[in-house]
């Protein structure tokens, strides 16, 4: 469904992206994890169109979508979570989830869009309490659960999250990983990123890690998790052990 | 929810209409020989409430720009001027030079220029907006102030098109057929009706999807895109918008004043309507109204009383004062007029009796929160 060939992005001179190729399939969780800076979020900001590729393919659903605008990428049925949810503070919690199904607006019925809202409400209740508070006053999991709400608005095919762990006490990451699990199971193709490996690694089939701007490692969870490289820099085991 | 907003919207147009149909009706009908100024206690005159109307077009479209969608512009008054330049141009050098002869000299050729120059700034805007706003922040603050500084020295050259620094004279009154809207009682309606019309576009344009796209562009720029919102597209729309507003706003002074020179158009007066804008509130469109009036008000009282009150020539104590009274309006009001009173009320009624929370909202209306 998505496939990356030898992509390259620079900020400025510095080179964030080397050389990077993956793919997801449909029906997938895909997950990208590594250490800060390894230029994780960049991938999913060069995948989404916000930042743009250099060199290398990009294609999504048969498409090759690198050089496209972000907004047209969204149209196309690809839509991110960004790092640190940037919801929409000043506006209200309803008015974050209809601008998630921004490009829906004009051709689709709004009833089609109230019920796909009920929907967000149903997987995430405590956003129905707080329909009409602005997103900047829930707290982080509140704001993590609008952020993916409103990405899932735009009904896309394939769903870029962005370190949805960050900041988030265990419980709600646990949370938040039990509704991506619930909406692959819908038939929603996931690429995710995390610093929290362990969580992503319980959560993916497959496991991209990548370090300073490289892929290098690649596998199915299981694999990954039992990989002792892994183990040691990012699951937090002693060599050793296991 | 939806109908409720566009209820509340069409209640307070009305009212905000009939209450200045009203002032302006006193000053046709002088009931009891009543005139408007002695209405107001000769603080605000009739020529002040057309300048208040004027610059509050322009101040609705800066309040799109800089509230709704988050992008400053220090050089407002450059757009201005060039609808006042357009305008004065247009509708005297032709008939000056007898180009067109006898299409000029219709009443309908400057309400036709009048359009001409709205879409001449909206272009001009265009253009500019592509690069410029590119920029963010201050880098976009300095930029729009050359822009409106360029556009100030520009105008005082080309003695043989500006007139220089002397300015253009004889712009001509506007008519509707034979009907002239002069003597200002007229005008008035004009400048009036236009206002309004404009706060009504601005209204219904916030509370649109094009509006969510510009509140969510201001917040994040990043989140927007990812959520399929061309920010720069809206960004630049905003900007022409904005522009366009200011242009009616600068030909409809042009026909007031029937004369146009550089100096209305300055720095100061950009600076002047981002102040206008943020005492009203920014990002509500009926800070707009408010906003210009209260410093209109307070600039012409400190003018007049000033010198009375302490048997001084007033000229620096005057801006000492203004000083004085922007700084605390923005320590105690920080969202502005419009936003800062309807908390007021709200604080007030909720001490005195039971009401259900609320919120007010960034666009300076309340909204329920008790489910």
């Amino acid at each position: 469904m998505l496939k990356l060939e030898q992509v390259n992005a620079y900020y400025g001179r510095v080179q964030a992206l080397r050389d990077i190729s993956l793919e997801v399939s449909e029906g997938e969780i895909v997950a990208v994890i590594g250490p800060n800076g390894a230029g994780k979020s960049t991938l999913m900001n060069t995948i989404s169109g916000i930042v743009s590729a250099r060199s290398g393919q990009i294609t999504f659903a048969g498409v090759p979508i690198a050089g496209c605008r972000p907004e047209q990428i969204v149209r196309l049925g690809l839509s991110q979570v960004p790092e640190r949810r940037q919801v929409f503070s000043t506006m209200s919690v309803a008015d974050n989830l209809v601008l998630g199904a921004y490009h829906r607006y004009r051709h689709e019925h709004k009833e089609t869009i109230a019920q796909d809202m009920d929907f967000v409400f149903e997987i995430f209740p405590r956003l129905k309490d707080r329909i009409k508070q602005m997103a900047g006053t829930l707290s982080g999991g509140e704001q993590q659960m609008l952020a993916l709400g409103r990405a899932w608005m735009a009904k896309p095919k394939l769903l870029l999250m962005d370190e949805p762990s960050l900041g988030l006490a265990p419980l709600l990451v646990k949370e938040i990983l039990r509704v991506s699990g619930e909406l692959r199971n819908q038939g929603m193709t996931i690429l995710l990123v995390e610093q929290n490996a362990r969580a992503a690694l319980d959560l993916a089939d497959r496991a991209y890690v990548m370090e300073s701007g490289e892929v290098v490692l690649a596998g199915s969870a299981e694999q990954l998790t039992a990989d002792a490289r892994v183990q040691t820099a990012y699951l937090g085991r002693k060599p050793v052990s296991n | 929810m939806k109908a409720l907003w566009a209820r509340r919207n069409l209640v307070n147009v009305i009212a905000f209409t009939v209450v200045l149909a009203a002032l302006g009706a006193v000053d046709i009908f002088r009931p009891f020989g009543l005139s408007f100024s002695a209405l107001t206690g000769r603080v605000v005159t009739l020529d002040t409430m057309i300048r208040i109307g004027i610059l509050t077009i322009v101040v609705v479209g800066l309040n799109l720009l800089m509230g709704y969608a988050g992008q400053v512009s220090l050089g407002q008054a450059g757009f201005y001027a060039l609808g006042a330049y357009f305008s004065g141009i247009l509708s005297t050098l032709a008939t000056r030079h007898t180009i067109l002869p006898g299409i000029t000299g219709l009443w309908w050729w400057p309400w036709l220029m009048i359009v001409v120059s709205m879409i001449l700034t909206g272009g001009f805007a265009y253009l500019v907006g592509k690069p410029i706003l590119r920029l963010k922040g201050n880098y976009l603050a300095m930029a729009t102030l050359g822009l409106g500084v360029i556009i100030h020295i520009l105008a005082g050259q080309f003695p043989d098109i500006t007139g220089g620094y002397d300015g253009l004279t004889g712009v001509p009154r506007l008519s509707i057929g034979s009907f002239t809207l002069w003597p200002m009682q007229r005008y008035y309606f004009l400048v009036w009706g236009a206002a309004i019309a404009v706060i009504v576009i601005s209204l219904s344009l916030v509370d649109s999807r094009i509006g969510r796209a510009l509140r969510a562009v201001h917040t994040s720029e990043v989140a927007a895109e990812a959520s399929g919102v061309d920010a720069e597209q809206y960004k630049v729309q905003a900007l022409v918008l904005s522009a366009i507003f200011a242009s009616l706003a600068g030909s409809l002074y042009a026909h007031f004043q029937g004369a146009v020179s550089p100096s209305p158009f300055s720095f100061r007066a950009s600076v002047e309507l981002v102040v206008m804008a943020a005492v009203g509130g920014l990002a509500s469109t009926w800070g707009a109204p408010f906003g210009v009036g209260l410093i209109y008000v307070v600039r012409d009282l400190l003018k007049s009383q000033l010198e009375r009150l302490l048997n001084v020539r007033s000229g620096e104590y005057e801006l000492i004062v203004y000083g004085i009274i922007l700084v605390s309006i923005m320590i105690f009001m920080p969202e502005g007029l419009t936003a800062s009173s309807v908390q007021f009320m709200q604080g007030r009624r909720r001490r005195h009796g039971n009401i259900e929370p609320q919120r007010v909202q960034s666009n300076g209306t309340v909204e329920d929160l008790g489910q």
